[in-house]
């Protein structure tokens, strides 16, 4: 492929504040193929804002600016409504933190992904709620038929986790947007759904970011990660050459998890640097 | 200092906790480990009183909790959850939380000043409301509170599994330099065993609202567990640290 999926060169996003304009992202340049990218940052680093401003999902108060902002060729910036509603949940997924919250209470799991199915594709109701079913099967709910009919209030976290999964896999989209999705989740949890994401992605040669605050945990499942602070990208590497990094950032980032087989009297502290955020 | 026996906790239909029993000693720092639904949280608040006790019997520091809880052990049992946004009153200044223990317990406000400083947090944020704070230091503050009666048992409920990883350690740095300066019994509750296995010296692991195996904290490391609940929990974290 000559050109990649996604562009977004020198991204700002201010948010209106009592003193004028605050930053959330300053400066962001980065580009995405079909792999597996990890932008991981702490809170208010601006990781998330990055990721909504590539759907276009930031309140309408927000100022967004870039060089260019391009998904598959198509100007996020500056393309009618239109346009990107079929791109929002159509081409682009988005799975958020906490299952609870983000499925609607009242209707059942396989009303929901027949829904997503059917905004995005002229199908019927009855294929479309079979081909719910399937879906199910795909993110590996040993029960489909009943967890289709169950209400999210039913349906513990993990479950949860796989229907957004589901739902968001239904249009077939060729980027998938994840972020912390497995925050809310157990730890062992956590690992069955970040397999399966990776899976999926994997058998359908989509391309994912994975937005997460745990350095760790995502580079064992991405390809690449973009460390944030502060509304910038402050280091750019390989996951796989973790170890090697360079920032004093994202070493702090390392060395202040407690470990298992490491043990340590005390934890060292991140001292954060101003000029970071300055 | 901390006994159960035999403690079964019922909601309606559910038996969330089936017959746990633990003995912690005065100044041990203990873990309860499990999963979501395992019954480690219900532990700590029947300890509490938070949660109706349905058999069993629960001792602290020698007084037997089944006739009811005296102000004295208000003082001398704190909790600290795992959420600080939720667990701070959303409508009052940080004094103003602080104070409420003081009244309770008949204690001078002089105190609060101290409190801030022993959880290292600004003078400057008395005033502030809870919304104005950040992460780490609403946990402070639910720390301060916690600690501002002088207790000798802290009760810990994921204290730092809302925070992020930076802001987890200084408070776990926090929380182990306190219990050393007081000499604290502290029972902390946790899905993270790196975070158990860096404050406790001794952990019960829960599974189906049961004890299955407690073990000292250099055989949680070495991954010496007879358990296969427990062997199953360490080879997760060993696999998460990619050791």
């Amino acid at each position: 492929m000559s050109q990649p999926l996604v562009t977004i060169d020198d991204l700002h996003v201010d948010f209106p504040g009592r003193n004028g304009w605050q930053p959330a992202v300053r400066g962001v340049s980065l580009n995405l193929g079909r792999e597996k990218l990890a932008i991981v940052g702490e809170s208010g680093s601006g990781k998330s804002v990055t990721g909504r401003a590539l759907m276009r999902l930031l309140p309408p108060a927000a100022r967004v600016r870039a060089a260019a902002l391009r998904f598959d060729g198509i100007d996020v910036l500056n393309a009618p409504e239109r346009r990107m509603r079929d791109l929002r949940g159509g081409r682009i997924g988005l799975i958020l933190q906490d299952p609870k919250y983000a499925l609607n209470p009242v209707m059942t799991a396989g009303q929901q992904i027949a829904e997503a199915l059917r905004a995005h594709q002229r199908i019927g109701r009855r294929e479309a709620a079979e081909r719910a079913i399937t879906l199910l099967e795909q993110v590996q709910i040993r029960d489909p038929g009943r967890v289709a009919r169950a209400y999210p209030h039913e349906l513990s976290g993990g479950m949860g986790q796989r229907v957004m999964i589901a739902m968001m896999l239904a249009p077939g989209p060729d980027l998938l947007i994840a972020d912390e999705p497995t925050s809310a989740l157990d730890a062992s949890v956590q690992a069955e759904i970040l397999r399966l994401l990776d899976e999926l992605v994997e058998q359908r040669g989509m391309a994912l970011i994975l937005i997460s605050h745990d350095l760790p945990l995502v580079s064992r499942f991405c390809d690449k990660v973009v460390v944030m602070v502060g509304g910038r990208v402050v280091e750019q590497l390989a996951a796989r050459d973790l170890a090697q990094a360079s920032h004093p950032y994202t070493r702090g980032l390392l060395d202040c998890l407690p470990s298992l087989t490491h043990p340590r009297a005390r934890l060292p502290v991140l001292t954060r640097d101003p000029a970071w955020f300055a | 200092m901390i006994t159960a026996e035999a403690l079964h906790v019922r909601f309606g239909a559910v038996h969330a906790v089936r017959g746990v029993s633990l003995r912690v000693d005065p100044g041990e720092s203990f873990g309860l480990v499990g999963e979501s639904g395992s019954g480690k949280s219900t532990v700590l608040r029947a300890l509490a009183g938070l949660t109706p006790v349905s058999e069993g019997r629960l001792v602290i520091d020698g007084q037997d909790l089944a006739r009811g809880r005296d102000r004295a052990f208000f003082r001398k049992v704190q909790m600290v959850f795992q959420d600080p946004y939720g667990s701070l009153h959303p409508r009052q200044t940080i004094d103003r939380i602080l104070a409420e223990p003081l009244l309770v317990h008949g204690l001078p406000e002089a105190r609060i000043a101290r409190a801030l400083e022993e959880v290292a947090l600004s003078p400057a944020l008395r005033y502030r409301f809870p919304h104005q704070l950040s992460g780490g230091q609403r946990q402070r503050v639910a720390i301060a509170r916690a600690l501002i009666a002088d207790p000798s048992v802290l009760l810990l409920d994921e204290p730092t599994s809302a925070l992020d990883v930076s802001v987890q350690a200084e408070v776990l740095n926090l929380l182990a330099d306190i219990r050393a300066a007081r000499q604290l019994t502290f029972i902390l509750v946790s899905h993270n065993l790196p975070v158990v296995a860096h404050l406790c010296g001794r952990i019960a692991v829960m599974q189906g609202g049961q004890i299955v195996e407690t073990l000292d904290e250099a055989s949680l490391r070495a991954g010496i567990a007879s358990h296969p609940h427990t062997r199953e929990l360490i080879a997760l974290s060993r696999d998460l640290e990619g050791a």
